[in-house]
This record gives structure tokens, sequence and C-alpha cells, in this order.
């Protein structure tokens, strides 16, 4: 195995250590508690609906329709779900209610798992990964847990400030490179982001760091100049690594809804966005507005956040996400 | 701004528009679509299918009577809900007759509540007060830093302190206004969810201790079905006074302003429109209903243009149109004003059907600040007497600017075309007669270029 191998089967590793941060017990009781709201609001009123004895009607389809609506799945995935339930109901001859649970549950899995799976990463060190979204949607926080965890995996990594826009954006990135113990590149408030992803870069390669992590000011996707800017960061940094950004990051806050569809798709036109991070789901929000990207983009969702501490942002498995969220409460387990 | 709910809600009632009569039947099918275009733009559920069904008693049966379509009666009674639903009337803060006001700002993370204090100090300045912000977020990591950063940027003095909770920090702020004679306070508080319980119970202990006059919910307009949920926990435990709506210069159609104030029966008190601290609006039911419809919003742009213009400055301006002495000076001068204003795609916007008109049209704000360096490369004489420059000189502005000579000619052009139309403008004259001359200016500009 030559050293680049080494290289890449270990970036492959921490960036898709989808097993055994969910697998494991802790994790997945971590994802279930975090998707407690999602659930109860989704599932719950979906199973009560469902009720043994209770026949398929349009009454039912439209109580269905009305949950998945509330969820932010959004008019057209939703349309697209039942579409997809009828006519394999048709198919079937299903006639009981409960039958619907499991073909709902499937087209939605159906539905995450066309965003596919995080090949092999096929790229030279360092890994060049840039995060981008709208304001507030938690890209700083959720830089300083990825960080931690590629970390935790063995990894050097150097996170770049290049969000010069907002006050004190460089000191909370700072404050979170300090709790994860990794290097950052910073210049003052108003420089250009593109100059500081460009030291940032440098300053992996001279340091033989593994992985980069751009942060980006949190701009709205209907401002052009600053879009045009995130291509200029991009631009940039080719001239150091031409396959730079190796990732790029789309970073939504699962209370949005509808709006987010809008925002893949003016970010995935200035920069190749290579998958989806859903964060604040812990709140009551359902983010099912993802199932509706994973839908109309095919993007797949790569990490959510499930809490406020560092090692709340897990690798996004769409099974063990459909089954955390499908999972019927347990009689002996209180929920929040 | 809800350039989408916008579009949708018209094509649906176009359907209508053609029929002599509204029954039933030929209204259904419309109403489902502007049904489906209010759950698109995030309006809460059982908020939409409460509207449509208003909206569908009210019309099913109306006559038509004289020159009225039935469209035309749909748009009234959509509009009417429209504004209904937002709250009938605009509602302002409540200032304490005894100093201090003390308002406290509260919301989910990453509503933008940091941002909005910052904004609502500078807008509370303006009017004269003497504002304390509060650094009351002692969780998020450098949210006291951005705080002062923003207070630097508008001189407003900011508290905060070192290792105390959040209740502590906030009397002691109340405090330290009463004494430095600050009258307004502004606590920013920390983000928080609406099922962490701990955090819950402190926005209520802040609340006990410190007896704010005025609670605002800070809300993100992107948010989806919750928006209603998370409004309604924050009421529950907070019982506040009003809300804010922020982020609304995305395109964000605006789901949350229409089902709020119908969940929680509280007004939305302002909108944020933009990342500078000017950009804070009052929300006026009417006039955001007005946009919802493409029916533009006039109102908002004169009131914005008063806000800049000074009366003395249209006078002189006035008499220098009169004379035919409006040079470039001049128009450097309106377009240095217009630029205040806000940009332009905002400005355009609130004009009768060109938020519609203007929605695939790139507008470019950086080509005011290219008329600017085309005039600011000209000499003092050419400005006053443009008549005078010719071919060479023209090169030499193109150089000096870093334009084209194009540029340079299409500019000239533009100008006397301007000058041309001011001259007849005099003839009807009157104040709005040179307002309207500014205005001219936005759509004077060269056409975009990336």
């Amino acid at each position: 195995m030559s050293l680049f191998d080494k290289f890449r089967q270990k970036v492959t590793d921490a960036v898709s250590s989808t097993k055994d941060a969910v697998s494991g017990a802790l994790g997945f009781d971590r994802l279930k508690e975090g998707l407690t709201k999602t659930r109860e609001n989704l599932v719950n009123r979906l199973a009560g609906a469902l009720l043994p004895g209770r026949k398929i009607d349009e009454t039912l389809m439209t109580e269905i329709e009305e949950i998945l609506l509330t969820a932010d799945i959004g008019v057209r995935t939703t349309t697209a779900i039942l579409t997809a339930v009828r006519s394999r109901v048709r198919k079937q001859g299903l006639e009981s209610a409960e039958a619907l649970y499991d073909l709902i549950k499937d087209e939605i899995l159906t539905i995450l798992q066309a965003g596919g799976d995080k090949e092999t990463v096929n790229a030279e060190p360092p890994y060049v990964m840039m995060v981008v979204g709208v304001n507030g949607v938690g890209k700083t926080t959720s830089i300083g847990k990825l960080a931690h965890n590629f970390k935790n995996d063995g990894m050097h990594v150097i996170i770049g400030a290049a969000d010069t826009f907002r006050a004190a954006a460089n000191e909370q990135l700072e404050v979170w490179a300090q709790r994860a113990d990794v290097d950052i590149i910073k210049q003052s408030q108003g420089a250009d982001p593109a100059a500081v992803a460009y030291d940032t870069l440098q300053a992996a390669l001279s340091r033989n760091a593994d992985m980069v992590i751009i942060d980006t000011a949190g701009r709205l996707h209907n401002k052009t100049g600053l879009m045009a800017e995130l291509e200029k960061i991009s631009r940039v940094m080719k001239k150091l690594k031409p396959s730079a950004p190796d990732e790029v990051f789309l970073v939504l806050d699962a209370t949005t809804g509808q709006n987010a569809i809008q925002q893949a798709k003016e970010f995935t036109k200035v920069a190749p966005v290579t998958g989806l991070i859903l964060t604040k789901l812990d709140g009551t929000a359902k983010g099912g507005v993802v199932i509706a990207i994973a839908n109309e983009f095919k993007i797949p969702v790569r990490y959510i956040g499930v809490g406020e501490k560092i090692t709340d942002l897990q690798p996004f498995d769409p099974q063990a996400f459909t089954e955390a969220l499908f999972e019927k409460n347990n009689p002996n387990q209180v929920t929040a | 701004m809800f350039e989408n709910l916008q579009s949708k809600i018209e094509s649906a009632i176009k359907r209508i528009r053609g029929q002599a009569k509204i029954t039933e039947e030929n209204i259904e099918e419309g109403l489902l679509e502007v049904r489906n275009a209010l759950l698109d733009a995030d309006v809460n559920l059982q908020v939409a299918k409460k509207f449509i069904e208003d909206i569908k008693q009210k019309a099913i049966g109306l006559d038509v009577k004289g020159n009225v379509t039935p469209g035309q009666l749909i748009v009234k009674i959509i509009y009417d809900e429209l504004v209904t639903l937002m709250g009938s009337a605009r509602s302002n803060i409540t200032m304490s007759g005894q100093p201090p006001t003390i308002i406290m700002v509260a919301g989910l993370q990453g509503s933008g509540k940091t941002t909005f204090c910052g904004k609502l100090a500078k807008n509370l300045k303006k009017q004269g007060k003497q504002p304390l912000l509060v650094a009351g977020d002692i969780y998020r990591p450098a949210a006291i830093d951005q705080l002062k950063m923003l207070g630097e940027q508008i001189t407003i003095p900011v508290f905060s302190q070192e290792g105390v909770n959040p209740v502590k920090l906030a009397e002691e702020a109340v405090a330290y206004a009463k004494r430095y004679a600050r009258d307004v306070v502004i606590i920013d508080t920390a983000g928080r969810l609406s099922v962490d319980e701990e955090m819950m119970q402190e926005a209520e202990n802040i609340k006990n201790a410190v007896k704010p006059h005025e609670i605002l919910f800070v809300c993100d307009s992107m948010t989806g079905q919750d928006a209603v949920n998370t409004a309604k926990a924050f009421n529950d435990r907070l019982a506040f006074n009003g809300v804010v709506l922020t982020k609304m210069d995305g395109d964000t159609r605006g789901g949350a302003a229409l089902s709020i104030k119908a969940v929680v029966n509280k007004p939305i008190k302002f909108i944020s429109t933009g990342e500078k601290l000017d950009n804070l609006e009052p929300f006026y039911p009417d006039r955001i209903a007005s946009r919802i419809l493409g029916m533009g919003d006039v109102l908002t742009l004169v009131e914005r243009a008063q806000q800049e213009f000074d009366e003395e400055d249209a006078k002189k301006l006035e008499d220098k149109i009169k004379k035919n002495e409006f040079d470039l000076n001049d128009f450097l001068e309106q377009l240095n004003q217009i630029k205040k204003m806000g940009s332009l795609r905002d400005l355009l916007g609130m004009l009768p059907g060109m938020d519609k008109a203007l929605k695939n049209v790139q507008i470019d704000e950086r080509a005011m600040g290219r008329v600017e360096a085309i005039i600011l490369s000209m000499t003092k004489q050419e400005r006053k007497h443009p008549k005078i420059i010719n071919g060479s000189r023209r090169k030499r502005i193109a150089m000096g600017s870093g334009t084209s000579i194009q540029d340079v000619n299409r500019m000239i052009k533009q100008f006397e075309d301007m000058q041309k139309m001011m001259k007849q403008m005099t003839k009807g004259g009157g104040k709005m007669g040179a307002l309207k001359g500014m205005m001219g200016g936005g759509g004077m500009m060269p056409p975009g270029r990336r």
C-alpha cells in the first residue's frame, strides 16, 4: 500500500465512519434521542392514523398527506410518496391501513438512499472541505464538531476562518478550534476570504496536514455577489491543489421549510455541493425537507446534528436514520 | 421577497379570471393551487386550510357587478384575508413612561437575535433614544464579542460581565442603565430550543427578574411548518409582545409571516431585510399583502425617500431643474442618495408589477459604482458643462474610470435624456415631480454587465 493509498483509506474511513459511530449501541440511542421530536411528530402521528382494523380510503390518504406536509416534506415530494404508495396498494391489493406504515417507511428510505453512498475518497492530501450555507444554520459549530471527529480519528486538521464578514466569527471559530485541539488560520475581519482559504491550504501543504476545513460567511443564496465570492474561493484554492475543494458541504437548518430546496438549488449552481449537513434536529423541527431535497437533487445527507455537544454531529446513515425515525415507542422507555 | 408566492397565487387566479361567475366548481381547482402555493411558501397547513376555506365562503355566490371580473373580486378577497391574517394594523414598540424601557430578545439558535439587537439599537438611536445593549448570550462562543463589535460600529455601549449568570447579568444591566441614564435596555439572550426545559426556565427567570416592557420573539422567516410550534412554545413561557421576522431579504416566501399571527395572535413588529445595520423595517400587514399580490409597495418607497432626502435639498434641486442647471454634480449627488435608500432590486421591487418583471433579471448593483467612477474621472469643468466632453476627453475619462468609451458615451447619453425628461416634468412640477426625477436615476443605469 503506497503512502497515498494509506491516506485515502484513512480519509475515507474518517469521512464515512458511519458504521462505528451509528451502529454502536450508544450512537444509535443518541440518534434516537435526538430524533425524539421528529418521531413524535411524524411517526407517532402516522401510527395514530394507521390503526389496526382501519381500511385504506380517501379520508385516510388525506390524513397521511397532511401528516407528511406538516413534517416539511413539501407538496411535490409528498405527492410523489403518495403516488408510489397508492400504486403499491393497488398492485398488492392491500386493504388494511396498518400495511401502509411499512410502505411509507420504505418509500422514505428509498428516497434517502437515492442520494447515494459516499464512494472512496480519491484525492491527494490534504483533503479540502469547504462548508457553505445561509446565515445562522450552524456552519461554524458544525465545523468545530467535524474537526473534533476527524482529530479523534487521528487526522491532522487545519481550519480556515474564511468568514471574514460577520462580527466575531473568527473568535467563535477559534474557540471551537481550541475545543477540538486543531490548528486555525485566520486574518482580520473584512479580509479577502479567498486569501484566507489560500493561506490555509498553503499552511496545510507545508505542515503536511491531512484535512482542511474552510468556513465561509453565511450568505443568502439570492445574493449574487456573495455567491460569486464562493466561486472565487474555490478558484483560488485550485492554484495550490487542482482538485480543491474535494468536498463541499451545504449546511441546512432542520427548522427550515421549503426554502431549503431553493437554497440547495442556488448553492449547487456556484459550488459542487457533495453533501448536506442537517443541523438542529434535536429541536421540534421535523427536518422533513431533507427527504424533499434527497428526492429532488439526489445529494446525500452526510452528517446530522442532534445536540449541542461537540460529539453530537453524526455521520448520516439512511437506514439507521429511518429506523430511528420509525421505531415505535417502547412502552418501557420514557421519552422526553 | 415573496416573489414565488406571488407568482403562484397569480397563476392560480388567472384561471378564475376568465370566468363570468364564481361557483364552487370553477374556484375549486384554483384554490387548491393557492393552497399548495401557500404550503410551498411554508405557511402552516392548518392556517392554509382555514385561509382557503374562508376565501371560498366569501367568494361563492358573490354577485359580479359592473366592471369587476370574478378574478378581481377574488384578488380583493385574498388581499383582505391576507391583511387580516397578518394582523390588521402596524404595531410599534411600547416605550415605558418611566425609563428605562426594557426590551428582551429571545428565539432559537441562529435566528438572528444578536444582529437584530444591533439593528434595533441603531434604529432607536436615530429616534433620539440612548440605548444600552446587553450581551446576555453567555453560551455561544464569541457571541459577546459579536455584540461588542456591533456596538462599536454604531457607538452604543454594550454591557457585559464575565462569569455571571444571565439572570444576574440582566439585573445588573438594568441597574447600570439607571445609573448612567440610558433610556432603553436591549437584552440579547442565548438561542434556545423550545424543548430545552432548563434554558426555557432561564428565559422565564430573566423575564421575572427584570420585568421587560417588551419581549420580542425573533423568528427566521425561512422556518418551515414548525415555526408556529416554536412561536407557541415561546409564547406559552414568555407571553411575548411581538415577533421579528429576520432574513426577509432571502427569497423566502415568508409563510411564517402568515402563520404566526394566526396561531399566537401576537403582532409582527419588524422585518429584517439585509446584512447592514440599517436594514430593519417596521411591518405593515397591508403593504406586505400588496407585495404578495404584486400590487407593489409605493408607500414604503416614498417613506424611504423622505427619510433620505431633506426638504431643503429637494427645494434647491427643484430650482436647479427649473433653471435647467442640473449638471453631473447634482446627478452624482442623487445617485449617492438613492444608494443610501437600499439596494436597487429592493427599491424597484416596491413598484407595482416590478417584482414579477424583475424575477429573472440580474440587477447589477455595481452599475451605480461605475457611473460614479465615470463622473469622478471628469474635471470640474466637464461636470458643470457636459457639452464640452469631446472624443479625446471621453477617452481620458474611460481610462481614468476603468470603463470603456462606450460606457462613457452611454452614461452621457442617459444623462442628456434625463435632463430632457426633467425639463418636461418641471411643467408638471411639484415636489413629487422632483422625487420622480430622482427615482428616474434608478432606471438610467447602463444595463448590467457581469
